[in-house]
C-alpha cells in the first residue's frame, strides 16, 4: 500500500469563474484531484455541474480563476505561452459531438495531420500522410476514406476521426468530453472497446467526463462526483457503486434506469431542481434538495474528507458517523 | 370505463412508409405491425434511422409529404382506420385523441407565448369552454406535472429543460388523450430530473387509463414503465413480446447485440460486445433479413428471403431464419 503511486496529472484547488450581469459564476469551485498514469478517472455530474469546464481548464483552453494544475510535477498555470504550446503535445481532448467538432470543409487526412504540421511534429507531407494512414488503421477506420470529408461519415465514423486526431501527436492524456453521448448504443460499445484497447496499447490517462452512470462504472478505475463546481465525492468505481456515501451521489445511483426487469430497488427521488451557480452562499450547495439537510449544512460548507482509502466525501453527515 | 371498440387502442398493421426523394426512395417503414391495448404502454426501440419517429408521426398522419408518402398499411384508432380519414377530421383527433411528446423540450414550446397560453391553445381548440376557463384547466394542468399555477405567466425561456419538458406534457394530456405517444421524452434530460418526469408520466397514465407509445432507446426506461417492448430494425419489427418474453426470453441475434452492448452494472469488468458494422442505408435495403449483414449467425437463406413471423406465445413474435414452430421453444440463443 506504501507504494509510491505515479501521479500523472495533480490538480489543486482549481478554480474558474465567469463574469456574468447577475453575477459572479462560479464553474468550478475549489475542485481537487489526482489522476495516476495510465488510469481513468471518471467525472460524473449533471448538465452545469462544471464537469466540462474542469475538463476545459486544466487542459488551459480556458483560463484557470485559481489553482494549480501539476502535469508531470510541472504547474501548466503559471507556463508562458509558448511552454503552454509545447505541452499541448502530451495533453489532448475528444469532443462530445462529432458533428460538430469537425471542420466540414477539411477532409479526413487533413483534419488527423494537422496536429503533426501545427505542431512540426512530421514537416514531409508523404510522410506526414503516411502516419496518417496508420492513425486511421489504429482507429479502425478504412483507407478508403482518407479522401472524404465528415459529413460523408456517420456519427461512430466521425468520433473514430475525433480520436485518430487527438493520438496524432502521441499524447499521455486525454481529456474525453462525452465521448459516446451522441452516439447509439451499439455504435457506442465500440467506440468504448476501442478507447480501452489504445489506453492498454498506449499506456494512455484519461479524464472521462460523462452524465452516464453505466458507461463511467464500466469504464473508470476512479470516480469523481461534482455538483454546482464543487467535487463531492471521489472513490475508486466499485467502492463508489457499493458504498455511495453523499446523499446526492445515492439520488444519483438510484436514478439510473436498469435494463433489467427484476432489478428492484428503492429509488430516492430528489425534490427540485439544480440551483443556480452564480455568487453562492458558502453553505452545502445540496442543502436544498437533500432528505437529510440540517440547520448545519445551511450555515456551513463541508470540506472533502478521506473516509477509507482512496474513497473522499464533502458532507457533514459523515462527520456525525 | 367508456366502451371501446377494438381490444386494441391502436393497431398498426403492415404500414409502409417512404420517402421519395431525389436521390432515391428512402424505405422508412416497410410493413411493420404495432398493437398496443386500452392502458397499456408500449415500448418502442430502436437506433437512429431504424423508423421510430416515422412510425409515431405516421399515426398522426404527420408525415412530411413530400417527400414522405403511406404507401398502404392500416391504422386503427379503437377500431377506426385513420387512414380513412380526411385531413379536417385529423385536426379533430390530434391533441384530442392522440397527443405527441417530442424529444426535445427546448425547441417544441413556443417561446413568445406564455406557458398557460399553450396550454390552454389546445384545451379552448377541443373542448367547448371559453378563454378564461382554458386558462383556469391550463393551470390545472400545471399543478398536475408539479408547477405551481401561478408560473404558468412565465414564458419557457424561465423554465429549466425538466420544467419544460413538463410543460410539453401537460400540453400532451391537457385534452385527456386516448393514447400518448412519447418520443425519447426524457433524453434532453439529467438522471435525477429523467427520474422524476417517468415516475409522473407513470402515474398520470394510470390516473387517466391512458395508452401510450413509449419510444425510445433506452433498454432500462422500457423494463421501467413497459407493459410490452417491440423491437425495431429497418423500419420493421423484429420481434416483440411482453417485458419478460424480450428480456429473459430474448430470440433475435439483433435485440441479443442491443443487451450485449450495454455496460452491466454488476460485473464491470465485463467487456463490451458490439454489433458489428452499421444499420444499413434504408435506400438500399439488403435483399433478404436487413440484420443480416451484421449478424453473427447469418446463413445463406438470410441472404435472399425476408425471415416471417414464428410465434413464441400468443403474443411473442421474432423474424429470423433461426427459427422455427419446432426450435423457438427451446430457448436463447448461447451467448459466447
Amino acid at each position: 500500500m506504501s507504494e509510491e503511486k505515479d501521479i500523472l496529472l495533480d490538480v489543486r484547488g482549481l478554480k474558474k469563474y465567469f463574469n456574468t450581469k447577475r453575477g459572479l459564476l462560479h464553474a468550478v469551485d475549489d475542485v481537487t484531484f489526482t489522476i495516476e498514469r495510465g488510469k481513468t478517472l471518471g467525472v460524473v455530474g449533471e448538465s452545469g455541474c462544471g464537469k466540462s469546464t474542469t475538463g476545459r481548464a486544466i487542459l488551459h483552453l480556458l483560463e484557470p480563476t485559481a489553482g494549480e494544475v501539476l502535469f508531470e510535477g510541472k504547474d501548466i498555470c503559471k507556463m508562458s505561452k509558448e511552454e503552454i504550446r509545447g505541452m499541448r503535445k502530451d495533453m489532448q481532448i475528444i469532443f462530445q459531438d462529432p458533428f460538430s467538432s469537425l471542420d466540414p470543409r477539411r477532409t479526413i487526412s487533413e483534419i488527423i495531420g494537422e496536429p503533426l504540421k501545427i505542431n512540426g511534429i512530421i514537416k514531409d507531407k508523404d510522410a506526414r500522410l503516411e502516419r496518417v494512414l496508420e492513425l486511421m488503421e489504429t482507429v479502425g477506420l478504412a483507407e478508403r476514406l482518407v479522401n472524404t470529408y465528415p459529413h460523408e461519415l456517420d456519427g461512430g465514423r466521425r468520433q473514430r476521426i475525433g480520436i485518430a486526431r487527438a493520438l496524432a501527436v502521441n499524447p499521455k492524456f486525454i481529456v474525453c468530453d462525452e465521448p459516446v453521448s451522441a452516439l447509439d448504443v451499439s455504435i457506442q460499445a465500440q467506440i468504448l472497446n476501442l478507447m480501452k484497447e489504445l489506453q492498454e496499447k498506449m499506456g494512455l490517462t484519461y479524464m472521462f467526463i460523462t452524465h452516464d452512470l453505466s458507461v463511467v462504472n464500466h469504464f473508470s478505475d476512479d470516480i469523481a462526483v461534482m455538483y454546482l463546481g464543487k467535487l463531492i465525492e471521489k472513490a475508486p468505481a466499485e467502492e463508489l457503486f457499493e458504498h455511495p456515501t453523499h446523499p446526492y451521489t445515492q439520488a444519483l445511483l438510484s436514478a439510473i434506469p436498469v435494463p433489467d426487469i427484476h432489478h428492484k430497488r428503492e429509488r430516492i427521488l430528489l425534490k427540485g431542481e439544480i440551483t443556480s451557480p452564480i455568487n453562492p452562499k458558502p453553505v452545502c450547495r445540496f442543502a436544498n434538495r437533500c432528505v437529510h439537510a440540517t440547520d448545519r449544512c445551511r450555515e456551513a460548507e463541508p470540506q472533502l474528507k478521506e473516509i477509507s482509502p482512496g474513497h473522499f466525501v464533502s458532507c457533514f453527515l459523515v462527520d456525525d458517523q | 370505463m367508456s366502451e371501446n371498440k377494438s381490444k386494441y387502442s391502436i393497431d398498426i398493421e403492415n404500414l409502409v412508409v417512404e420517402y421519395r426523394t431525389e436521390y432515391g426512395v428512402v424505405q422508412a417503414l416497410n410493413g411493420l405491425d404495432l398493437k398496443i391495448e386500452h392502458g397499456k404502454t408500449l415500448g418502442l426501440v430502436g437506433e437512429t434511422g431504424a423508423g421510430k419517429t416515422t412510425t409515431g408521426l405516421s399515426i398522426l398522419k404527420l408525415i412530411p409529404d413530400p417527400p414522405g408518402v403511406i404507401v398502404s398499411g392500416t391504422i386503427k384508432l379503437d377500431g377506426e382506420d385513420l387512414m380513412e380519414k380526411s385531413e379536417k377530421e385529423m385536426g379533430s383527433i390530434r391533441g384530442k385523441e392522440i397527443s405527441m411528446i417530442f424529444q426535445d423540450p427546448m425547441t417544441a414550446l413556443n417561446p413568445v407565448m406564455t406557458v398557460e397560453e399553450q396550454i390552454a391553445e389546445s384545451i379552448e381548440l377541443h373542448e367547448q369552454v371559453s378563454k378564461a376557463e382554458s386558462i383556469e384547466k391550463a393551470r390545472a394542468m400545471l399543478e398536475l406535472v408539479g408547477i405551481p399555477g401561478e408560473r404558468g405567466k412565465e414564458y419557457p425561456h424561465q423554465f429549466s429543460g425538466g420544467m419544460k419538458q413538463r410543460v410539453v406534457i401537460a400540453i400532451a394530456l391537457a385534452c385527456n388523450p386516448a393514447l400518448l405517444i412519447a418520443d425519447e421524452p426524457t433524453t434532453a434530460l439529467d438522471v435525477t430530473i429523467q427520474a422524476q418526469v417517468l415516475e409522473m408520466m407513470k402515474n398520470l397514465k394510470e390516473k387517466y387509463n391512458t395508452s401510450m407509445l413509449m419510444i425510445t432507446h433506452d433498454l432500462g426506461i422500457v423494463a421501467e414503465i413497459c407493459d410490452s417492448v417491440s423491437i425495431i430494425y429497418a423500419g420493421q419489427i423484429v420481434e416483440h413480446g411482453n417485458l419478460e418474453d424480450i428480456f429473459e426470453n430474448t430470440r433475435h441475434p439483433y435485440t441479443e447485440g442491443l443487451f450485449n452492448s450495454l455496460p452491466n452494472l454488476k460485473d464491470r469488468k465485463a467487456k463490451l460486445k458490439p454489433i458489428k458494422g452499421l444499420m444499413p442505408d434504408p435506400s438500399n435495403l439488403p435483399k433478404g433479413c436487413a440484420f443480416c449483414p451484421r449478424c453473427d449467425y447469418a446463413m445463406e437463406i438470410c441472404e435472399t428471403q425476408k425471415p416471417e413471423k414464428v410465434y413464441r406465445n400468443g403474443e411473442h413474435y421474432v423474424r429470423c431464419h433461426l427459427y422455427s414452430k419446432e426450435n423457438i421453444q427451446e430457448g436463447r440463443l448461447e451467448t459466447r
